[in-house]
């Protein structure tokens, strides 16, 4: 199975980007040895983090409107750090691996896992006979990156 | 957390550590039964301590260092009996002690050179392929005999005994658990690549719907090969088997209809292919050209891996690169050379310069004795020849290929392809 780990983020540490701390950076080299075993292990697929500033867009939409609001956004604990996919063998092995991620951020810090829908979850939205199609143009696996 | 909950936590963090505590002490101990046994044993006293003092800093060094007191005593136990019977191996145990302290410091700079080890010795060639995929399955992979049994749909007593022949193999060879090097690394290498290919086709043999450990030995396979690829990053085919698990893992959802039927690559629904692991299947073909050099020093995964790569490349089928495809398989023929490839060979060429070459090619190998019975074989020849406009020549070809599969729904399209050859002026 796959999962999406999201790192969640605070203002401090957002802020601390552009001047790192000493502990910071040291908080970024064990997250780099972190990712080097998960690699190592053949769990990991793919990492990124996210930056949260003027560039960050929010699109609010109401029935056919779209509102779109410029960052940074302040509600602290809503703050989404960095994401990384594994492929795992069950959740209990993803959350042994979370677990196991160090701290990078000062203080109390939140990760969240979540499963990918597979194609065998989406049984209700794509039919068999639908899949057999070839569908015309690029449209993506639902619910795959 | 309730002690079921704990108690399964602690096995997780267990399974992420099993593999390598198992190659520490196997160098240490110099037996995969031994050390097997060992792990084992650590993770009963971390079940009964970690509950109440906590999940040790390092759960790793502490399973480790607890299995290696014990080897100790057990190794010290056998030298008093030895001393009894007068029969003291001191050399033996000398080594033993030097190896402890040489495991103590190695363990902590050097972790993944015992995994590579015990890789190495379960893939030793004096073991048939089958003892390798089963023994590195159980050592390496974590999987019990029970669900190695499913996969290979072989009984559980059948792979146990299997298991424990290799290991005794093992020992009576007096393997060392050392990563080869030089030469010999390169020598043994294809019987490693090998067994990892070989797992991952059992699972990708499997029909979507089965069992679903079978499927599962797909994902154990690309493990093993992802594994293999951070500790060999400079090896061409160790990337080159990964690149083309990793692309052909891409299609498995794709490969079957809505009856269950199996879909060539021609027909498959490309939205369907899963973008991210062709992506991490083209990531690791691009390190392995790089490493490679030009083509015609490219090995037999390379060479599967690229040919995976230029179906995975065409968005729509007709955008197959067939030119580039055929000149693949004009190599892969020299490498790697076998009925099957002189068949799909002849195919691209077909495709690539249309079916008066495939039909040269396909008379040059159809004395092969393999391909006597080969349904795929008339099956491409009809399929020539149809495209040629020979269609009573074609008919006969799909008649012959359906008399021959024992597959009831590959006969069905081939029989219909014959009918479609007489419906034809």
């Amino acid at each position: 199975m796959r999962v999406m780990v999201f790192a969640k983020s605070n203002e401090e540490m957002a802020k601390g980007m552009a001047n790192p701390t000493p502990e910071m950076l040291e908080a970024f080299a064990a997250m780099d040895k972190f990712t080097e075993e998960l690699v190592q292990a053949g769990v990991f697929i793919a990492a990124a983090g996210l930056k949260n500033g003027p560039e960050s867009k929010r699109i609010v939409s109401e029935g056919a409107s779209r509102t779109v609001t410029d960052g940074p956004f302040a509600e602290s604990r809503e703050l989404i750090a960095g994401f990384s996919i594994w492929e795992v063998k069950d959740m209990d092995e993803a959350v042994a691996w979370a677990k196991r991620a160090p701290n990078a951020m000062p203080g109390r810090s939140e990760m969240e896992i979540r499963a990918f829908y597979e194609a065998e979850d989406l049984g209700e939205f794509v039919t068999p006979e639908e899949r057999a199609e070839p569908r015309k143009g690029e449209r993506g696996k639902l619910g795959v990156a | 957390m309730t002690a079921g909950e704990t108690h399964r936590a602690i096995e997780a963090t267990f399974r992420l550590e099993r593999a390598r505590l198992i190659a520490g002490l196997a160098r240490l101990v110099r037996n995969v039964d031994l050390a097997e046994e060992l792990a084992q044993d650590a993770l009963v006293v971390a079940l009964s301590e970690w509950p109440q003092r906590g999940v040790p800093d390092n759960p790793g060094a502490w399973l480790l260092a607890v299995a290696k007191r014990r080897a100790i005593d057990i190794l010290r136990r056998d030298k008093m009996r030895e001393r009894k019977h007068e029969e003291i191996a001191r050399t033996r145990h000398g080594a033993f002690d030097d190896a402890a302290e040489a495991l103590e410091t190695a363990m902590d700079d050097d972790l993944g050179d015992e995994l590579l080890g015990l890789v190495f010795t379960a893939c030793h060639p004096i073991l048939s392929p089958d003892a390798r995929a089963a023994l590195t399955l159980r050592v390496v992979g974590g999987l019990t005999t029970e669900e190695i049994a499913r996969a290979f749909l072989s009984s559980e007593t059948a792979i146990a005994q299997r298991i424990v022949r290799a290991k005794k193999a093992i020992a009576r060879a007096g393997l060392t658990f050392e990563v080869p090097r030089g030469a010999e690394r390169a020598a043994r290498l294809p019987s490693v690549l090998e067994v990892i290919y070989l797992v991952f086709n059992e699972g990708y043999a499997a029909t979507a719907g089965d069992d679903l450990v079978r499927p599962g030995l797909c994902l154990e396979a690309r493990r093993l090969g992802r594994m293999l690829a951070a500790l060999m990053p400079e090896d061409a085919e160790v990337l080159g088997l990964l690149a083309l698990m990793e692309i052909q893992a891409s299609r498995l959802a794709a490969r079957t209809g809505p009856d269950g039927d199996f879909l060539p690559i021609t027909e498959q629904d490309r939205a369907r292919w899963d973008r991210l692991l062709i992506r991490r299947g083209l990531d690791a073909l691009v390190r392995a050209e790089a490493l490679a050099g030009p083509v015609s020093d490219w090995g037999p995964y390379l060479l599967q891996a690229e040919l995976a790569a230029c179906h995975a490349r065409a968005r729509r089928a007709a955008d197959t690169d067939w030119p580039r495809i055929a000149a693949l398989y004009d190599r892969l023929r020299v490498v790697a050379p076998s009925p099957v490839v002189d068949l799909n060979r002849a195919i691209a060429h077909s495709m690539a310069s249309g079916p008066d070459a495939g039909l040269r090619l396909l008379d040059e190998i159809a004395a092969a004795a393999a391909l006597r019975h080969y349904a795929p074989l008339p099956a491409a020849r009809g399929d020539f020849l149809f495209r040629a406009g020979r269609l009573a020549e074609a008919r006969s070809e799909f008649e012959a290929a359906a008399a021959l599969t024992r597959n009831a729904r590959e006969r069905a399209y081939l029989l219909a392809r014959a009918s479609a050859c007489a419906g034809e002026p």
